[in-house]
């Protein structure tokens, strides 16, 4: 019986990302709806642009959560991530506040009595009114619950890992003045990677390990459905045939997802109606970025066409 | 269920994914929440509770599809169940006749597995050949050699004594009885040994990896086989990775305590020269310098080869290297490795300066015409070589030259250091300008010797 649901669920989670215009695969849907039901962050791993950032889009449209966006950097740190105190606002508080202050200790004798009388007051300028919160304390504090999504993790230092496996295993951060703050619901969390550099077993623990490679050529077509408008299915097949065989060269940057929906756009306006070798060499610094794979490429496309042309018939 | 599922990671763990506790329990959770019923969604599952990198992925899948391509052992096992298929479709026609009577009643006073056996239950059997495994804790295999002693184990737990017995006393009362026993037994024999090999397959990967790659590490890398120079490349790779791991991150090590009294005063000469802010004194670190001399003449090829390779993959490590290779005069080679793969860059090496006889005194005179000017005080150099130099002056002035002008100079010889002296070698002549001299002939004293090298910079 919950085998059954768990399948119509993995199913749904596939169509509400769907109608939010991202095609997940079985193994995504399966990601997201198990961190959903054992409330663990998904890291996703893979290359750039087959839509990594664009999942925690999708699933903070799909669900009507707010996306919490922390893009990480090398230098990053807790001022930046989590929270820092709002040093101008408590200076300029005592400086208003001075006169009442003088009030209130007036009646104090000496200097003791002073300090004591200071103290009942607690501790007014380290309060929750002048913590600025960044980010990952954000998310904790959404009554909704969100989406956090930490994008490219890999680019910041190790230091800062650390500092994300109390937040990602409990949901929960401590300020030393303040206590310990505990997420209200706890967030999706996503973090994505470009395997810059291999992060630490301790964060990977923490996490469902996603890979997200490049699309097998049926979904990529639905993707390209999906994101493109007036395109024809013959052109659409045809296009994403030719991006298939151009990921078995050997290149620099292989195109990925985001290209080829870049490219069919520039397909689209300029009202192709189907691949000829001509049109493919003057948009081909659509798909590729580097000058030496483009001339890597530029000697084949004929014959690919003619391939892509060919699957297109079977296929 | 739990059990396969242990079993399973346990079987992922030989596959070389780190399984541990904590990511069993997660997966466990995620098993409980889609299920077994699709397998598809259970592999997915698994994938991403368990693996944690995309090659961890693909053993991962690999370990599955071998794992459930028996779908849990208690109900049913393909290898045994094809052999008693097999055994039954040779059995039916001939003993039909003779036994189909007996079918319905098993004969009184046998054994349960005998009677297992008789009555051709498929599934019982199986069950039995895998309860029978799990009480013999196959599960704990570890070498190929231990099949016999898991088989026969196997076996006697499933009451193969008591068979033994019910099969002479029936060899006198009911020969044919006995005949199909007998047969039977046989299918039984083969079916627990295909499982235990499955098992072997499953659990001792790792160790039987390990096994290999310990053996490896300590052959002489001048002799090794051919077949065995892949193998010994792909564990080279793996000892660079090992080194860029531990020293690729320079750990922090600020000097606290040393108050850097200039810096501080300078920093708070704002506040009138109250120190505020306090500046520390830092210990200085050298950027790793090294200059790789290679003799790559006859038996010291191979361990140049290996050297060059394992050198020149510690980018991240040792980003200034330069390489030469000599063996009658001495080329740079740098470029060439950087440039090709290993196995194009070592033929264009030997074509250029191989296969001559050594001559270690000009090829340092070369040296020192050339690229003495690119030695600093914070440079290393390795000398890779036998010292043998085919009776040629040796020059070692010029060594002490290299030695007096860098931070240290190695020598890494393949021979033993009983050989050291004799012969044309010149060792001794060497060693005494060089900082440490040690043997280098197999993986694991090149790892060391490297190691070490790049530890002094840290």
């Amino acid at each position: 019986m919950a085998e059954q649901k768990a399948s119509t669920s993995i199913e749904a989670v596939e169509s509400g990302l769907a109608a939010q215009g991202y095609i997940a695969s079985r193994q995504i849907a399966t990601a997201v709806y198990l961190s959903q039901q054992i409330e663990k962050p998904i890291l996703v791993e893979g290359p750039a642009g087959v839509g990594k950032t664009e999942l925690a889009k999708a699933i903070a449209a799909w669900r009507g959560m707010k996306m919490i966006r922390l893009q990480c950097y090398e230098g990053l740190d807790e001022a930046k991530a989590l929270y820092e105190w709002k040093y101008a606002k408590q200076l300029l508080y005592t400086q208003i506040l001075k006169d009442k202050l003088g009030e209130v200790l007036g009646g104090a004798q000496t200097l003791h009595a002073a300090l004591d009388q200071l103290h009942d007051f607690g501790d007014v300028f380290f309060s929750k009114e002048f913590v600025e919160p960044r980010p990952l304390l954000q998310a904790l504090e959404q009554p909704g619950g969100c989406v956090l999504l930490i994008d490219e993790i890999d680019k910041s230092d190790a230091e800062f890992e650390s500092l994300l496996l109390e937040i990602l295993s409990d949901f929960q951060v401590t300020i030393p003045e303040l206590g310990t703050v505990s997420a209200i619901t706890p967030p999706t969390v996503i973090l994505t990677s470009n395997s810059e550099r291999d992060l630490g077993d301790a964060l990977k623990r923490r996490c469902l390990h996603l890979h997200i490679g490049f699309p097998e050529q049926r979904l990529e077509e639905r993707i390209v459905e999906s994101r493109v408008r007036g395109i024809s299915q013959a052109l659409r097949r045809q296009m994403v045939g030719f991006i298939h065989e151009i990921r078995s060269l050997d290149l620099k940057k292989l195109p990925s997802v985001s290209e080829t929906i870049d490219w069919a756009r520039v397909l689209v306006l300029l009202q192709a109606a189907e691949l000829d070798t001509e049109i493919v060499k003057d948009t081909l610094n659509v798909l590729l970025k580097y000058e030496a794979d483009i001339e890597a490429a530029a000697p084949q496309v004929t014959t690919f066409i003619a391939k892509a042309a060919r699957s297109n018939v079977f296929g | 269920m739990r059990e396969n599922l242990h079993r399973f990671f346990r079987a992922a763990r030989g596959a070389g994914v780190h399984v541990s506790p904590a990511e069993s329990i997660d997966a466990m959770r995620a098993v409980k929440q889609v299920g077994v019923s699709d397998r598809a969604i259970l592999r997915d599952a698994l994938l991403l509770t368990l693996a944690k990198s995309q090659d961890e992925k693909l053993a991962l899948g690999d370990c599955f599809d071998l794992f459930f391509s028996q779908p849990e052992p208690r109900q049913d096992q393909p290898e045994a169940d094809n052999d008693e298929a097999s055994e039954d479709a040779d059995q039916s026609p001939s003993s039909s006749a003779a036994s189909e009577a007996g079918e319905g009643r098993p004969p009184e006073g046998l054994g349960p597995l005998a009677q297992m056996l008789l009555s051709q239950d498929r599934n019982a059997i199986a069950a039995a050949i895998a309860s029978a495994s799990g009480a013999a804790s196959l599960s704990d295999i570890r070498y190929s050699t231990q099949r016999g002693i898991f088989s026969s184990r196997i076996l006697d737990a499933m009451g193969l004594q008591r068979l033994r017995d019910d099969l002479d006393e029936l060899t006198a009362t009911n020969p044919a009885l006995a005949e199909r026993l007998r047969s039977a037994l046989d299918a039984l024999r083969e079916a627990v040994r295909d499982t235990v090999s499955q098992g072997l397959a499953l659990y001792a990967r790792e160790e039987a990896e390990n096994l290999r790659n310990e053996i490896l590490r300590n052959a002489p890398l001048a002799r090794i086989e051919r077949r065995q120079v892949a193998e010994m490349r792909a564990l080279i790779r793996q000892i660079a990775r090992r080194l860029r791991e531990r020293y690729s991150k320079p750990r922090k090590r600020q000097r606290r305590g040393h108050l850097d009294v200039r810096r501080t005063l300078r920093r708070n000469a704002a506040w009138g020269g109250v120190p505020f802010l306090t500046a520390w004194k830092r210990k200085h670190r050298d950027r790793p310098k090294i200059v790789a001399l290679c003799d790559v003449s006859g038996s010291v090829a191979q361990v140049s080869d290996f050297f060059l390779l394992l050198i020149h993959s510690l980018h991240e490590v040792v980003d200034d290297v330069r390489s030469f290779a000599f063996s009658s005069h001495l080329i740079e080679v740098s470029e060439i490795l950087e440039k090709k793969s290993p196995e194009e860059a070592m033929a264009e090496i030997m074509s250029k300066v191989g296969f001559g006889s050594s001559d270690y005194g000009s090829s340092l005179v070369d040296f020192e015409k050339e690229w003495m000017s690119t030695l600093t005080p914070q440079t290393t150099v390795i000398v890779l070589g036998d010292a043998r130099s085919n009776n040629l002056d040796p020059r070692a002035d010029i060594l002490r030259r290299v030695s007096e002008r860098s931070k240290r100079l190695v020598w890494l010889n393949p021979e033993g250091r009983l050989a050291w002296g004799f012969g044309d070698s010149e060792m001794p002549r060497y060693a005494t300008f060089c900082s440490v001299v040690r043997q280098c002939a197999t993986a694991q004293q090149l790892e060391r010797a490297v190691s070490n090298i790049v530890a002094t910079y840290q």
